[in-house]
């Protein structure tokens, strides 16, 4: 068996379900009433952060694939950032239905008014198009170098979800800025390879 | 479950005191919540309670012979777990699991309380002499936390006017200065230094007067709970939780505005006053509406937490926007 094909049938399913885990655990404990006194904040928070992870994931899938030469890890990166959208949307569900009730203006007050709404829903609204355009069929239609084009947003989006963070959290930002110095890795890990790639040309 | 009633403060049609001391005989014999709902159905202490909420501390010391107060509101209270397992304590840690897991290195005895500054009659007083001096009394109030969200909780102690008056404040005490205690090794979180220590806290001396302010020595009817804040603390039901200072070693009364910790941490954010004020945000977030913990929804934020008409006029003439 290929590497490739190892890792489409055997790995890939693997980390699917895995990464289903977090979501399957918070439904868990919520049936078991294990969610803590507010359940709507734990919800809020882990659907939050775990949106964050799979978004560093997803940025960490090409510098891993730069320092390992292994070049099948790139088949996981569609999944990681449908993860992270898919965890951002709950977040976003979260804060929607149960601090807004459903209402848009209370929202869009929050998103002008708030800064870490304003970086949060910036992040998040740059992951639809991107979960959109996430099959072979539009990589086809757009053309693969448009597409690529497109799909930097995630740096916009990774920037957004790490200052939301940051702004959220009362008094210990120490967390926040480890995702800031993990982001700040991914993103300038791009810019020296982009610098060194064009210093060989 | 949205249960929203109307915040009355004038609530005279409180639970018979002997009806309510035998509550956990009805749930004994109940044996569910549902039955014990039944059996004293449209009392309002018992209203929509759950079993939770009279499973207290087997172990802590039971108050006896307070009185029900009638300041008290008829919502539905939160659960002992709830009041006891969600706290804000960072003497004990910043997550709000922690004070329960990690309080139990307070010892709330011996305990005594330095009362000093302006006044006639300073000295260190035990905390077994202090709650000789009152009569105790449960006050039901909402607790509104800067964080947006609250709780309904059962109180019991004393008024905070009494207290201060029986120290003979002078004409030069305009405000009064509350201190936690510093001990790393009975507040280990003190380790660390998130916030400076010790917590200081104030109010000035018409508010510390006022007859809602109340010092807390006990909660649902037993001793306050390391992680409430024992063996004494400050409530101050119309003001953001955090002014309700916990685990008191020192009452100073002062010339001057006490600069509180998150005043003096985060100047830009928390205030002295800290009024509840839904007009006016956090300069983060909204604090307009509030989760009340066991609801799902948000509900409105009421000026002064509920409590405007016995405490607004304590800030006539003053700008609204400086009272956060």
């Amino acid at each position: 068996m290929s590497s490739t094909v190892w890792v489409r049938r055997a790995l890939k399913p693997a980390v699917f379900l895995a990464g289903l885990g977090p979501a399957i655990w918070l439904v868990v404990r919520g049936f078991q009433g294990e969610l803590g006194v507010n359940p709507v904040e734990t919800v809020t928070n882990d659907t939050g952060i775990w949106t964050l992870r799979f978004i560093v994931l997803t940025l960490a899938v090409t510098p891993t694939r730069w320092l390992t030469g292994w070049n099948p890890v790139a088949l996981f990166r569609r999944m990681l950032g449908l993860f992270a959208f898919f965890y951002g949307t709950l977040h976003f569900l979260t804060y929607f239905i149960l601090d807004h009730s459903l209402e848009l203006a209370g929202v869009w007050d929050d998103v002008v008014k708030r800064p870490y709404i304003t970086a949060g829903f910036t992040g998040f609204m740059l992951m639809v198009p991107l979960a959109l355009t996430s099959t072979h069929g539009w990589i086809r239609r757009l053309g693969g170098h448009r597409w690529n084009r497109l799909h930097q947003l995630v740096y916009v989006s990774a920037i957004g979800a790490v200052l939301h963070y940051l702004w959220k959290v009362k008094l210990d930002t120490t967390n926040p800025f480890i995702y800031i110095a993990i982001v700040a890795v991914l993103l300038g890990a791009r810019l020296w390879h982009h610098i060194a790639r064009a210093s060989q040309k | 479950m949205l249960i929203k009633k109307p915040a009355d403060l004038r609530e005279s049609d409180v639970t018979d005191q002997s009806l309510y001391l035998r509550r956990r005989e009805f749930l004994q014999v109940a044996g569910s919540t549902a039955v014990a709902m039944a059996t004293v159905g449209g009392v309002p202490a018992f209203e929509g309670t759950s079993t939770v909420l009279h499973a207290q501390n087997p172990s802590a010391r039971k108050l006896e012979n307070f009185t029900k107060s009638a300041f008290n509101t008829d919502e539905k209270m939160n659960s002992y777990k709830d009041v006891t397992t969600y706290n804000n304590f960072y003497e004990f840690g910043l997550d709000k699991a922690d004070p329960a897991r990690y309080s139990s290195t307070l010892r709330p005895s011996p305990w005594s309380v330095v009362v000093d500054g302006q006044c006639g009659k300073p000295g260190t007083y035990t905390i077994e002499d202090i709650m000789k001096w009152f009569p105790l009394e449960e006050r039901i109030y909402r607790m509104r936390c800067v964080e947006a969200w609250s709780m309904v909780i059962p109180w019991v102690g004393f008024p905070l006017a009494d207290f201060v008056k029986r120290f003979q404040p002078t004409s030069r005490a305009k405000f009064v200065k509350f201190t936690t205690l510093v001990d790393t090794k009975q507040m280990p979180g003190q380790t660390e230094p998130a916030l400076p220590w010790p917590y200081v806290e104030g109010l000035r001396m018409d508010e510390a007067l006022h007859p809602l302010a109340l010092m807390a020595v006990g909660l649902y009817g037993e001793v306050l709970p390391n992680q409430n804040g024992a063996p004494i603390r400050l409530v101050v039901p119309w003001k953001y939780g955090f002014k309700g200072i916990k685990s008191i070693v020192r009452v100073s009364f002062e010339e001057s505005q006490p600069l509180n910790t998150w005043q003096r941490v985060r100047a830009d954010e928390y205030g002295f006053y800290a009024n509840v004020n839904p007009a006016v945000d956090h300069p983060r977030w909204s604090q307009a509406s509030e989760r009340r913990i066991g609801e799902f929804f948000k509900r409105k934020t009421l000026p002064f937490n509920g409590y405007a008409d016995h405490v607004a006029s304590l800030y006539t003439g003053m700008d609204p926007r400086k009272l956060y």
